[in-house]
């Protein structure tokens, strides 16, 4: 358990810098999920806090202490792997059993500690099985277990869920972050998944080319995103980019508004002040999709009801919404408010 | 239907018939060297040769190994078994260190290393043989095991195989080492050295039958009869001039001589098709 501090890190392989100053204050036990596009730095700067990178410039503290230059083993962090990184010749007690075997831990205590570990996770009847005998959702269940036996002051997790399929993943998300609430160990997890980000993170950082855009919490960062491209990149479907003319209220300096699609209504084409045309509709039962081609040929995406009544495809629509709920971002792609 | 099987039957058959056929053709030659350990040698070298194994078994055997003709034969199998294990588990240790250091560390000249001991590939022991010999000599290395071992120790073979076992090892698992706090050393002797044991087991195999069947450097480096190793020893049995081939005590030696390898090969290869089957895929 402890507090991280990440002071303007910076990394560069070689000339080509990677992160751009990456600065954030971790409190004791609050999960903090990074979230970006592949090649954005964001495991990059995961694994520069678990001492796996080195720090080009800037300081990264665990607990107050400077550990640019420590060793991971004495960063007292574990960390959970996209693949797992199982010991495959170990069964899954000596897999657990590894890093406290390393620290001198003293056999009996091994043994309770990897027992009561086992037990949060349900690997009980596993425990003597090889990892290549196990299905993805046990062995990265494994992972976690090595994690915590260690009682580390920092768990790191690099993309952990994302070889699983998708109602695993759903689970997994759901047990990692009871667990984490639970052992109250400080968090830093890597996705590039949004809804992991969305339903995991006490706060997000959102990375776009090593650079850390928005920091805050997952709501707040949806309900209120800095620039374009945080406003894009978090919801799905993606919010709707239209030319400014169309909002007469725009600010000056507007280059694009912004608006979701769940805050954008169908209404009758007569009368709107924007029609546009039916593309196609996706019925997902409890909501609606609906993609609308609009006269300047900008598509945007309208999410509504599943009961509500559904065009026809190829119909012609009008758009509407409520003026407070749209954003509006100038040139630099910055939020103007 | 039937024909089909009957087809099928025959032709399995056939198959059978050839290879066994083959067997009896490499087995031949085997079994007349045992036949000729297990006679006397009057009979021996009476026509025709005899093919069926007669009564002198016990005494031949005993013979070879307790006196032989130089030295007995029993130290020649001794010498010859230091020498092959020397040979098989130094290369082996020496190549997992070198392939280990040449993957996983960045020092200057890393590269450098690699294609160096690359090359030495192209070099067997007969062309470096002579300077060898000198090395060795100065050394005070004649007549000694580590004679016999250490100049035939260098593998660049073994050392190619074990890197390029080690780079197909997800480089995640270094990492999940290191933060569970392993040391270069400790990670090379807990995680990669049990993942090899498939490629090691398979290398002794061969690297042993290496180290038994040298014939020219044992030639070389040792004098003294009592550092023969076996396959050099047997041509050492014969006679010069004209005394009488002691052949029942030679055939009994070369029989001798083949047995440790058959003995290797049949044990490793357990162990082999085993790692094989558990393949960490």
């Amino acid at each position: 358990m402890a507090t991280i501090r990440l002071d303007n890190v910076k990394k560069s392989f070689g000339k080509t810098q990677v992160i751009h100053g990456v600065s954030i204050d971790i409190a004791d036990g609050e999960f903090i999920v990074i979230v970006g596009p592949s090649g954005c730095g964001k495991s990059t700067l995961l694994r520069m806090v678990a001492g796996l990178e080195t720090i080009t410039d800037g300081t990264v503290e665990i607990d107050g202490a400077r550990v640019n230059d420590d060793e991971p083993m004495d960063r007292d962090i574990a960390m959970v792997f996209q693949n797992y990184a199982l010991y495959p010749h170990m069964s899954v007690f000596g897999n657990m059993a590894y890093g406290l075997k390393i620290a001198r831990t003293p056999k009996a205590e091994i043994k309770a500690r990897v027992q009561a570990a086992a037990k949060t996770l349900q690997l009980e009847a596993y425990l003597d099985r090889k990892p290549r005998e196990l299905s993805g959702g046990q062995r990265q269940r494994v992972a976690m277990g090595r994690a915590i036996v260690r009682k580390p002051k920092a768990f790191l997790f690099d993309e952990p869920l994302s070889n699983l399929d998708a109602k695993l993943r759903v689970q997994m998300r759901l047990e990692i972050h009871a667990l984490q609430r639970e052992l109250g160990i400080t968090a830093l997890y890597v996705t590039h998944d949004q809804i992991e980000a969305m339903t995991m993170a006490d706060r997000m950082i959102v990375m776009r080319d090593g650079v850390a855009e928005q920091i805050g919490a997952p709501l707040e960062v949806y309900e209120n995103p800095d620039n374009r491209f945080v406003a894009e990149f978090i919801g799905s479907p993606a919010t709707n980019f239209l030319a400014p003319a169309l909002v007469p209220e725009a600010p000056a300096g507007t280059a694009w508004i912004g608006i979701r699609p769940e805050h954008v209504k169908l209404a009758e084409a007569e009368g709107a002040s924007l029609t546009g045309k039916v593309l196609h509709i996706e019925a997902l039962g409890a909501e609606t999709l609906v993609h609308v081609v609009l006269a300047d040929g900008t598509h945007a995406t309208v999410r509504q009801e599943g009961h509500l009544p559904k065009p026809a495809e190829g119909a012609r629509v009008g758009l509407a919404w409520h003026l407070a709920e749209v954003m509006f971002f100038d040139t630099q792609e910055r939020r103007l408010r | 239907m039937s024909g089909m099987v009957e087809k099928r039957g025959a032709a399995h058959w056939f198959t059978h018939l050839g290879m066994i056929l083959g067997v009896v053709i490499i087995g031949f030659p085997i079994w007349l060297a045992f036949v000729a350990s297990t006679v006397s040698q009057p009979e021996i070298v009476q026509p025709p040769m005899p093919v069926w194994p007669g009564d002198q078994l016990v005494e031949n055997y005993a013979k070879a190994l307790l006196s032989g003709v130089n030295v007995p034969v029993a130290r020649m199998l001794f010498n010859s078994g230091v020498m092959a294990l020397g040979i098989a588990l130094g290369k082996i240790s020496i190549s997992l260190l070198s392939a280990f250091a040449i993957v996983y560390f960045r020092f200057p000249g890393r590269l450098v290393f690699f294609w160096l001991i690359f090359i030495t590939l192209m070099l067997p022991v007969e062309v470096r043989i002579v300077p060898t010999y000198e090395v060795a000599a100065r050394l005070g290395l004649l007549n000694s095991y580590p004679g016999l071992i250490l100049p035939l120790i260098a593998s660049a073979t073994a050392t190619f195989l074990f890197r390029q076992f080690f780079m197909t090892v997800p480089d995640e698992l270094a990492e999940a080492a290191r933060v569970d706090g392993a040391r270069p050393m400790r990670f090379f002797i807990d995680i990669l050295m049990p993942m090899s044991r498939t490629n090691m087991a398979a290398l002794f195999v061969i690297l042993f039958i290496y180290g038994w069947n040298q014939y020219l450097w044992p030639l070389l480096i040792t004098t003294d009869p009592e550092m023969n190793t076996i396959v050099m020893g047997i041509r050492q049995m014969f006679p010069s001039g004209d005394d009488i081939a002691d052949w029942p005590v030679i055939m009994a030696t070369a029989i001798l001589a083949m047995l440790p390898p058959v003995i290797v090969v049949i044990t490793m290869q357990k162990l082999f098709i085993r790692g094989l089957v558990e393949s960490e895929k």
